[in-house]
């Protein structure tokens, strides 16, 4: 457990000091009530308003891990929103809408990994391709209205609470758990740590690398569905413009903040978990802080850009060095080295 | 002399590249530089075009000292450089490739049309009527693109023409014609340097040549005077020491694999290989004759398009790696980098790896499995390492060697290739490793061994297979092998050719 715990560190050490650095501006920041059978606080609306990005970290990090990268979960969340949304209205029923939702998900995940794994496309291009075109498909189905439904069923994925807590906080939570059980119960991380490195060395000790890699993005396509459904079950209505607009890159600055290199290799869901959390706090704080709106893009840039600088093995050479010691592997290394 | 090179030196850190090589380049030459990996035809090389300073030593050409500095330099200078790998590009088109760097304009702008009549005449005389010089350089063959690149260097340099292993890449009809239009340019007065791993080559295209070892110069010759055995020995600087044999070539052992008239266009010629349980195939050749190319189409690596494999149940799927790990193949890659070791993965996990992913992502080897079998391995192979832990990539190179061995032992293979399993490891590793390769037969494993080092092949081997411009020759066996043979067949030509089986 020790050496898990390291890994954590510095996302666990960050994340507490955010907390501390809002509570400092915004006293009651962590003070949590139960109020009409449900908690509310500010803590909990962190951890509510942080499910999309969470749910995508946790795809987004098996693909990073590949050396992929997936850019269009934000579409795929507005084409998942806006399906079980059109599935609603027209009168299925709340399981085939959930059905169609995650079905769309796991289709584009398909798309993606095909592109990649069997088209050999870089993951940057083959994504993007879905994440400009994944929009419009979510428009053609809303046709350009924003579709909304009463549905009480379905918005309590987004709206509802499980023994007084919100819904999405249950979703994201258990999916991390049910990814991270998958990916360290099975020898699945393994294998994708493995291609993640080296592809080459994998292929030729047997791994099979394409089906892992199309598996990956098929995973982030599903986690994009659970978030483009809590998200528009939460608001009762698919926005197919906003859905998870720019998201993606919020998912992929969670994962890069729980240290998993853009390079691949070595993952952590749980660090990327931190990372999401970290993200939301940031965006959360700064509202309650008091600052003017306008100013919360630049206070957010700024503090990611502290908070990666430190985390840097430029800048603390030593610090990553015990780190990697302690974790008994090694951390993302320099090309250079690794080749010698 | 065009080009005079005289006592050039050349040190990076830890190694003396270059030590006083000397090298004399006459107008309507063409002159083939030889030696083995690490000899110093690339340091040389790139001393004369300007990648790397040269320490000391003096460089004329027409007589005047030169030191560029830069490839643009020598370029100008008239030195042009085509290498084994086209570095053109090929989504651009053919003229401008051919003009990069130096379009026609007018008013500011390219012209096209005078791009393309440059480009067209800058070709003339290289047999390219067919080349569309408004295509793209890329839907063109490799051969195609090499002369253009050729015809590129000329225009650009049109003195000196450096030739890094043009035909590496090329079939038998692709290098005729490349040669034709090395030997027209010799004819308008080019000096030009050949390299080359393909000793046929060298003796129908070289007018001379001169051997490096180990960053020295060897000999410089004219190519009729002297033959394959000789440039042989001076290439491989052979100490002919008497290895000795490590057992008679066993009778017994039960026929266990059989290939085909397997091969791979452009890759190795079709080749028969029957296999027997537990013994040890050497294979000899010279570097590039298609040793690893034999063992990449054996392990479905770059599958075969030709033959097939055979055991006693019948047909063998070995059409990817995966394929033929399940029947019972094992690969140790030449280059343990970056096809073998998965750096930042630890000791144990790369141990485990092949046998993971043979038992599918659904069933996981437990954690205790694991750190058994590599515990087992490092001390049975010796594995220097503070613990199972440990990222490979910081293992020192024989004991990353040993990590990818263990891998496949793991597996209990019945046939393993080992590429060159010895390379750069230090002496007391290389010991283990033969020695090892002498218990696995024991116990019933085949083993291909692939290595540049005849004593180990001879220690190890109980036959050899000699391979030469990617044509399995001949076969030694038993009393057969020694150095003295393996170096004539690697170095015969036309004569008679032992039967392969």
């Amino acid at each position: 457990m020790t050496p898990r715990l390291r890994r954590l560190a510095p996302q666990l050490l960050t994340l507490i000091a955010v907390i501390a650095l809002v509570t400092a501006y915004f006293p009651s920041f962590l003070s949590v009530e139960l109020s009409d059978g449900r908690l509310v606080g500010s803590a909990i609306d962190v951890l509510k308003r942080g499910a999309p990005v969470a749910l995508l970290a946790v795809g987004m990090t098996l693909v990073i891990a590949t050396r992929g990268i997936d850019l269009s979960v934000g579409a795929v969340m507005a084409i998942c929103g806006a399906a079980s949304a059109w599935a609603i209205t027209s009168g299925y029923g709340l399981a085939p809408a959930l059905a169609i939702g995650l079905g769309a998900g796991v289709l584009c995940g398909l798309w993606n990994g095909l592109l990649v794994a069997v088209f050999g496309i870089q993951p940057i291009v083959a994504t993007l391709i879905l994440m400009v075109g994944g929009r419009g498909i979510a428009q053609m189905i809303t046709e350009g209205r924003i579709l909304t439904f009463s549905h009480e069923g379905f918005a309590f994925f987004g709206a509802g609470n499980v023994l007084a807590v919100p819904t999405p906080i249950v979703i994201w939570i258990c999916t991390g758990i049910a990814f991270g059980l998958l990916v360290r119960r099975t020898a699945l991380g393994l294998l994708i740590e493995s291609i993640g490195i080296n592809r080459p060395a994998s292929a030729l000790a047997g791994v099979n690398a394409r089906v892992l890699l199309i598996a990956v993005y098929v995973a982030s396509g599903l986690c994009a569905a659970i978030a483009g459904i809590i998200v528009t079950a939460d608001i009762r209505g698919a926005d197919a413009n906003n859905v998870g607009l720019w998201l993606e890159l919020d998912a992929i600055l969670a994962v890069v903040i729980g240290g998993t290199s853009l390079l691949g290799g070595r993952f952590s869901i749980a660090a990327s978990l931190l990372g999401a959390l970290i993200i939301q706090t940031i965006d959360t704080g700064i509202l309650l802080a008091g600052f003017p709106s306008e100013f919360n893009l630049v206070i957010k840039a700024g503090l990611v850009v502290v908070i990666l600088v430190l985390q840097s093995p430029k800048l603390s050479p030593q610090l990553s060095r015990r780190l990697k010691r302690a974790r008994g592997t090694g951390a993302p290394r320099d090309p250079k080295e690794a080749t010698e | 002399m065009l080009l005079t090179v005289r006592d050039l030196t050349k040190t990076f850190p830890g190694t003396l590249a270059l030590d006083n090589v000397r090298l004399d380049l006459a107008a309507g030459e063409v002159h083939a530089l030889l030696g083995e990996n690490g000899a110093g035809k690339s340091t040389l090389i790139k001393c004369l075009t300007g990648v790397h300073a040269r320490d000391s030593g003096h460089i004329e050409l027409d007589g005047q000292p030169i030191s560029p500095t830069s490839t643009h330099d020598a370029q100008e200078l008239g030195i042009g450089t085509v290498y084994q790998e086209v570095n053109l590009l090929p989504n651009l088109t053919v003229a401008e490739n051919l003009t990069f760097g130096r379009q026609p304009t007018r008013l500011g702008l390219v012209s096209g049309r005078r791009m393309r009549a440059d480009a067209e005449e800058m070709l003339a005389g290289y047999g390219l009527d067919q080349v569309n010089v408004s295509r793209e350089l890329g839907s063109y063959s490799v051969a195609v693109q090499q002369i253009v690149a050729i015809a590129r260097a000329v225009a650009l340099s049109g003195k000196v023409l450096i030739l890094d292993e043009p035909t590496a890449s090329l079939d038998a009809r692709e290098t005729e014609t490349l040669f034709k239009v090395v030997r027209d340019l010799r004819e308008r007065g080019l000096g030009i340097i050949f390299i080359s791993h393909f000793l046929d080559q060298v003796f129908s295209l070289s007018d001379r040549l001169t051997v490096l070892r180990n960053g020295r110069h060897i000999v410089t010759e004219k190519t009729p005077e002297t033959n394959r055995v000789e440039l042989i020995h001076h290439m491989l600087g052979h100490e002919l020491v008497a290895a000795e044999h490590r057992h008679a070539a066993r009778k017994g052992g039960a026929n266990l694999l059989s290939f085909k008239g397997v091969g791979r266009r452009g890759k190795i010629e079709p080749f028969d290989l029957d296999v027997r349980a537990g013994e040890v195939i050497g294979l000899a050749g010279l570097l590039g004759s298609g040793r690893t190319e034999t063992a990449d189409v054996l392990f479905g690596r770059t599958p075969a398009d030709q033959g097939e494999a055979t055991d006693d149940a019948g047909k063998l799927n070995l059409s990817t790696p995966r394929t033929a790990i399940a029947e019972g193949f094992g690969y140790a890659p030449e280059d343990r980098k970056t096809d073998g070791i998965v750096a930042d993965l630890s000791v144990r996990e790369n141990i485990a790896l092949a046998f993971q992913a043979r038992r599918g992502w659904a069933n996981p080897i437990p954690q205790a499995e694991q750190k058994r079998l590599a515990e087992d391995y490092i001390r049975k192979l010796d594995i220097r390492t503070s613990s199972a832990e440990k990222a490979v990539g910081d293992l020192s190179g024989g004991n990353q060697q040993k990590v990818v061995l263990a891998r496949w032992l793991a597996m209990n293979p019945r046939f393993l290739i080992l590429d060159e399993p010895t390379r750069g490891i230090d002496v007391g590793a290389h010991a283990e490793i033969l020695k090892l390769i002498g218990e696995l037969t024991d116990q019933g494993m085949s083993i291909l061994l692939i290595s540049s080092e005849f004593d180990e092949l001879i220690a190890a081997s109980d036959r050899i297979i000699v391979v030469r411009d990617r044509h399995h020759v001949s076969q030694l066996v038993g009393e057969e092998i020694d150095t003295d043979r393996i170096i004539n067949a690697i170095a015969a030509r036309d004569d008679a050719e032992r039967a392969m089986s």
